[in-house]
């Protein structure tokens, strides 16, 4: 066995019966505490590939595996390993209904039996940390973009996931307020959270990434160290990408 | 005494009648004999009574019905592709069983659908109130159903999304996440349709319930004058909407502010 916590193996995703073909064979791992950026043009497949992983996609071919387990077997819990694998998304989807102390507690508290004052101290002690206890009694459309993003990290990170899925998590931000939430993932980073990052931030991804991972056209085209793609690309599409974003 | 007046009083006028000015003679009279004699107001405030809690039971049956209606339009519109087994199966046949529903309730007449139930259905019951409160809820279901699947598709997938990736599954996101914001959205249209249903439950004297419009009528006949009972039970209905679409107004200007 291997210390990889999440293995895709031939994943394909065609939408529109087979029109669209999303992800076409795609084959990656993730090891334990690594960190891995996923990088390519809009439209490449990055989203679909992370949505895979925790099955928010079905994929049309292919498996994955999560810890070991084919979750992608129609007898696999997929709700017992999704609490495992926290997702971060581009527009935050904080439950606009409930306060941000109740977003952080309903799944604990809900799906890990944990008690009202487990639950709230482990998410007042998460709030600390990215200096928003002030705000555990606000609405979601009290805070700013930064703000509801960083309370979208935590409020996964009260799951005490294993892998935690980023998909443009700063994309939908003012400018100002990127750093904010790269500073709270770069943490996360250090503290040796698992985690695949979908993003078009390249100082993190050369920052923190472990390895960075470049798609398009549903396809994995080249993957290396921070070092390796940035520096040195192989391939021309790498090259022609890094030369429009860099 | 004036000869004229007295003579299309077929009967006993009161004091309170004669002595007054001469003018208000007949109006008084016909006031008198639409409210007074007999005790008769007696009446419009049963019917009064009587719509109300037609209405609301109504309401009640038809937001129960139309809850688990849409879920289960919702969840088979949005499920079924992936699902397969018995699970499938269930599902399929209930979407079918509410696609019929849906179709009988909306296209055939409030009116004959309560006449069914209260002459066919339920001949040998006499509660007259229960029955109709079924009939009117099974009726609005059908649309409270299409106002909540509405309020449930109006949520952003995302929200769908951040649920299902907690680890929630399809019912709990459903349960905790969707139909709170999904309810809170409709409110409106739903106080609007406890109005809508307070004017259709006026059919109800055709099996006998004796409500706001069926009051007016009885009276009306027994005074072979329908004017002023008519006039008395349309008078009602206009109070209670007008009563009804205040407090709508207010319920909206609440919840726009507290959207925040
Ligand atoms: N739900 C969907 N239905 C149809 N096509 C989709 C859907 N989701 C994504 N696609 C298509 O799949 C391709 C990859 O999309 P996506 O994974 O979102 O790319 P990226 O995140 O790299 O921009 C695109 O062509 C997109 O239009
Ligand atoms: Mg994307």
């Amino acid at each position: 066995m291997s210390a990889d916590i999440i293995q895709a193996m031939d994943l394909q995703k065609h939408f529109d019966g087979g029109d669209i073909k999303a992800l076409n064979g795609v084959n990656a791992s993730v090891k334990k505490g690594e960190v891995v950026v996923v990088i390519g043009p809009s439209g490449s497949g990055k989203s679909t590939f992370l949505r895979c992983l925790n099955l928010l996609e079905v994929p049309t071919g292919g498996k994955v595996l999560f810890e070991g387990v084919d979750i992608t077997d129609k007898k696999a819990d997929i709700n017992l390993h999704r609490q495992k694998m926290g997702m971060v998304f581009q527009h935050f989807n904080l439950f606009p209904h409930m306060t941000i102390l109740r977003n952080m507690t309903l799944a604990p508290m809900k799906l890990l039996k944990k008690s009202q004052a487990d639950a709230e101290a482990k998410a007042k002690a998460l709030l600390e940390r990215v200096g928003l206890s002030d705000r555990a009694n606000a609405y979601p459309s009290q805070l700013s973009g930064g703000q509801k993003q960083r309370i979208a990290i935590v409020r996964a990170l009260c799951m005490d996931p294993e892998v935690m899925l980023f998909d443009e998590p700063t994309s939908a931000l003012d400018p100002e307020m990127v750093g904010e939430v790269l500073e709270v993932m770069k943490e996360l980073a250090k503290e040796g959270m698992t985690m695949v990052v979908v993003t078009h931030e390249m100082g993190f991804a050369r920052e923190m990434a472990d390895r960075v991972i470049f798609m398009a056209e549903g396809k994995i085209v080249e993957e290396g160290t921070p070092e390796e793609i940035f520096m040195a690309p192989k391939q021309p599409r790498t090259r022609d990408f890094l030369a429009k974003v860099l | 005494m004036r000869p004229s007046a007295s003579q299309s009083w077929p009967l006993e006028a009161p004091d309170w009648i004669l002595n007054g000015p001469e003018w208000l003679n007949d109006l008084g009279y016909d006031f008198y004999k639409s409210f007074v004699f007999d005790n008769r107001y007696q009446m419009y405030i049963k019917g009064l009574g009587n719509t109300l809690l037609l209405t609301l039971l109504a309401l009640l049956i038809g937001v129960a019905l139309g809850v688990v209606i849409s879920l289960i339009r919702v969840s088979w519109d949005k499920n079924h592709t992936e699902m397969q087994g018995p699970g499938k199966f269930f599902l399929g046949f209930f979407n079918a069983l509410a696609k019929v529903y849906l179709t009988v309730i909306r296209g055939t007449p409030a009116v004959v659908q309560l006449m069914i139930m209260y002459f066919v259905i339920f001949a040998s019951s006499r509660n007259k109130v229960m029955v109709a409160a079924l009939s009117f809820g099974i009726n609005s279901g059908a649309y409270v159903a299409e106002i909540i699947r509405g309020g449930i598709m109006s949520i952003d997938t995302g929200q769908m999304e951040a649920g299902r990736s907690l680890g929630f599954g399809y019912v709990a996101t459903m349960r905790y996440i969707i139909l709170p914001q999904a309810f809170k959205a409709v409110l409106p249209t739903l106080a609007n349709e406890f109005i809508v249903l307070l004017k259709e439950t006026a059919v109800a004297g055709y099996v006998g319930l004796t409500d706001v419009t069926y009051a007016g009528n009885i009276i009306g006949g027994n005074c072979y004058d329908y004017l002023f009972p008519l006039l008395m039970s349309a008078l009602i209905y206009l109070i209670l909407v007008m009563f009804f679409t205040f407090l709508v107004g207010k319920l909206e200007r609440r919840l726009r502010s507290s959207e925040r």
